[in-house]
């Protein structure tokens, strides 16, 4: 054990991204992520860095899309309604192949929705969001542990592959307190930035950072340029926990805080005898795909705080040899175990 | 023995505009381009291009760029700025642009007094997207969306960007000048050098409204262009200094 | 007592979250599992607070707490709405300067304290918390008077350094009742 404490979600988050190295961030208020931003409003002026309030999410994401364009280390954060402001700025971030973390800690929708925890913006993280070609990797995880190791991880990949992360919290994890050790956070990687717009200072050829091609062949180009890139980290960047596939039944799969909710019910289960399994994905994008090819349940079974938007990843990435069932709660309603163990139940009487 | 009277600024690149005959983006890359020279300050520069028709002003600029969303220039500055704090740091926007989808960030970075350079280009209308009607086009102005003349009754008013942000404490300058002749050029240059060196100096946010001429989207000729620009435009929209830290505003 | 689900409830500003805060600082230095999870959001001003709290030697899954073991509840409607929730055989902790009415269930144990009253007789009018808190150790045995004290302590910023000594006098009053 190293550097034990006992922190908020949200403040986790912020701590780790000092000490990976992030220096500037710009946020505008929203619960239920507001501690992170007064976290690094607290933090940053002290270390030389930049908290900015912006008068907008829209205006924040572009401060974010400036300060990547300048090659340092930046980070926005908000939640859901937020996202969707922001949204137009990370599709711009995703076609200047700009590096930062983008922290999502989700709260229930569509609209204004609520302000209780919620898993409904996985669409929008996971498929898209903004428009056009891109992809976010996104980061789902389920501890305040995690969190933090996501969060400098998140820098690290962002870099390494100049692709926007997202940490996809929520509500619930972005409040809850546990005891994190700060110590386990990976090190900075800082990668070289010689595309960075930071001045040619007379000794190169000039940096610039655009979006827009308007010849449709370059256009075409650089949209499969990305994807190429995208196919790398598919392969590469899978990232996933399971336990107990091998004699499982049934898998059930979850992320973020749900996922702590279904170890419990699993727990359960197994006491009784059921042979449940699970596997968590930690990668939303890329979907760990892999594992779900390697496993041979008799039915998975989804469990989420949306209306099922996981669901159809896993079937496409179980090739549907198995059916794939759902439960889940909405609108800041987080499942119980004993209403998993009864679906897990209702599934066993249908497929033994 | 022949003397070089005009040279081309190191900070314009040897491409050709693209811009229309008649049309002022030229001018002022130019103008900004020479000032950027005088104050030695190209390498360490970046500009922050807008979407419209200087949306490939990376084209004709050899120092870092940019380039911004729609509206959004300002909030990217600010990003670069404080990331960067002893980079120059410029947006280049016209009209939708600063005065209509990013007017929220246009007044923000100026309440903020963000220690960046913004140059307006004012020519009444959406050029790139074919002429349509803009914050600052005049009433009874012809354009694609008001195509019986902008009535302010139902279509509002212009709105005078550099007397609007001089309520403002933020900004160190605010000055309109124009594109129309060789005096009003000077007067220009001086400008957007003074903003540059507010800059250098750290006072804080500097702002400058070039009014400018669009022909094709005037469907003028650019002689006829310049004339609207005289009897219309500078009437409407007064040249001079609105704020100035340093005393230099009109009104002090 | 090796796995505690706690909901602690309250008013906003009764201390509640605070209360829940100290018991999971000093189960971290226990080297104990835990989380803590407040309710958020408008009802924190004013309208009723809570945390759910877990303690216990393994990990822990879920940190939401459904059918607590322990409940404490401050004020009326947290006895109201939590009551049926508490498992067979926990304990309900009552407020009673606060809450007159009885508690019906007959399958869990309930202990009724004086908490505001005894904090207000102390001229600590904000630190019932603490003297639940007191009550709620002594009955649980989670932690001892002094391992509290410790916390309490350790865990008080500098700023609130002063205020920590009128803390543990509150926890000792609950816990020598």
């Amino acid at each position: 054990m190293g550097e034990v404490v006992l922190m908020k979600g949200n403040e986790a988050i912020a701590e780790a991204a000092i000490r990976s190295g992030c220096k500037h961030f710009f946020g505008y208020p929203i619960t239920p992520q507001t501690e992170l931003s007064a976290y690094m409003a607290k933090k940053l002026p002290k270390i030389g860095g930049t908290f900015l309030q912006a008068e907008s999410e829209i205006a924040a994401v572009n401060m974010l899309y400036g300060a990547a364009s300048a090659g340092v280390r930046a980070m926005t954060s908000s939640s859901s309604p937020g996202i969707s402001l922001k949204s137009e700025g990370i599709s711009y971030i995703a076609a200047g192949d700009l590096p930062c973390v983008i922290v999502n800690i989700m709260r229930g929708g569509p609209g204004l929705g609520g302000i209780q925890a919620a898993q409904s913006d996985y669409f929008q993280a996971t498929k898209g969001g903004g428009h056009g070609d891109y992809h976010l990797i996104v980061l789902a995880p389920n501890s305040i542990q995690e969190m933090v190791c996501l969060t400098a991880e998140g820098f690290n990949i962002s870099e390494e592959y100049r692709i926007p992360v997202m940490l996809l919290g929520d509500g619930t994890l972005g409040q809850m307190m546990e005891p994190v050790d700060l110590e386990q956070i990976p090190e900075p990687v800082f990668a070289e930035k010689p595309w960075a717009a930071n001045g040619t200072q007379g000794k190169r050829k000039p940096n610039v950072i655009k979006t827009l091609e308007l010849a449709p062949d370059e256009l075409e180009n650089s949209v499969w340029e990305r994807e190429r890139k995208y196919s790398i980290v598919k392969e590469k960047l899978q990232k996933y926990d399971a336990h107990d596939i091998e004699d499982a039944d049934i898998i059930i799969s979850s992320y973020g805080i749900t996922s702590r909710v279904v170890e419990t019910a699993v727990k359960m289960l197994r006491n009784e005898g059921v042979k449940v399994g699970v596997i968590r994905p930690i990668t939303l994008w890329p979907f760990p795909e892999k594992i779900y090819k390697q496993v041979n349940p008799k039915a998975f079974l989804s469990v989420e705080m949306s209306t099922g938007q996981m669901v159809e990843d896993i079937k496409l990435a179980c090739e549907c040899k198995s059916p794939v069932y759902f439960f889940g709660r909405t609108g800041g309603i987080i499942p119980t175990p004993n209403e998993i163990v009864d679906k897990v139940h209702e599934i066993m009487k249908e497929v033994m | 023995m022949s003397k070089i009277i005009y040279e081309k600024p190191k900070a314009l690149s040897d491409a050709v505009f693209h811009y229309c005959p008649g049309c002022s983006h030229g001018i002022v890359h130019r103008l900004i381009c020479e000032v950027l020279d005088e104050l030695e300050i190209t390498g360490n520069t970046i500009a922050v291009e807008p979407v419209g028709c200087a949306v490939t002003a990376h084209d004709y600029f050899n120092f870092d760029v940019v380039q911004a969303a729609h509206g959004r220039a300002p909030a990217v500055a600010t990003g670069i700025k404080r990331s960067l704090p002893d980079r120059i740091v410029f947006t280049y926007q016209g009209d939708g642009d600063l005065a209509a989808i990013g007017t929220a960030e246009t007044v923000h970075s100026s309440t903020r007094g963000e220690n960046i350079t913004i140059i307006f280009i004012n020519n009444t209308i959406y050029g790139m997207t074919g002429g349509q009607m803009a914050p600052t086009s005049l009433p009874g102005q012809v354009t694609q969306t008001s195509p019986y003349g902008r009535d302010p009754k139902t279509q509002g008013n212009p709105i005078r960007v550099c007397e609007m942000l001089a309520t403002l404490d933020g900004p160190s300058y605010i000055a309109r000048v124009s594109t129309d002749s060789v005096p009003h050029i000077k007067e220009a240059k001086k400008a957007i050098k003074k903003a540059f060196q507010n800059q250098m100096e750290g006072k804080g946010l500097s702002f400058v409204e070039l009014l400018c001429t669009c022909p094709t989207n005037w469907g003028m000729s650019p002689t006829e262009a310049v004339k609207r620009l005289q009897d219309e435009m500078i009437p409407y929209y007064p040249l001079g200094v609105f704020k100035d830290v340093d005393g230099g505003a009109d009104n002090e | 007592m090796n796995n505690c689900k706690m909901i602690l409830a309250g008013f906003g500003g009764q201390g509640i979250l605070f209360a829940g805060k100290m018991l999971v600082y000093a189960a971290m230095l226990k080297g104990k599992k835990l989380s803590w999870l407040p309710s958020y959001g408008p009802e924190m001003r004013g309208g009723t607070a809570n945390c759910h709290v877990i303690i216990d030697d393994e990990a822990i899954g879920s940190p939401i707490v459904t059918h607590p073991n322990v409940l404490i509840a401050m004020n009326q409607p947290s006895l109201d709405k939590f009551e049926n929730e508490v498992e067979k055989d926990g304990v309900i902790f009552v407020d009673k300067s606060l809450i007159e009415r009885k508690v019906t269930r007959t399958d869990i144990k309930t202990v009724y304290v004086d908490a505001t009253e005894i904090a207000d007789k102390m001229g600590m009018k904000k630190l019932a918390n603490m003297v639940m808190l007191g009550a709620v150790l002594k009955e649980t045995g989670l932690f001892d008077a002094d391992e509290m004290a410790q916390t309490i302590k350790e865990s008080l910023p500098e700023k609130k350094q002063h205020l920590a000594e009128s803390n543990v006098s509150a926890v000792m009053a609950g816990f020598n009742i």
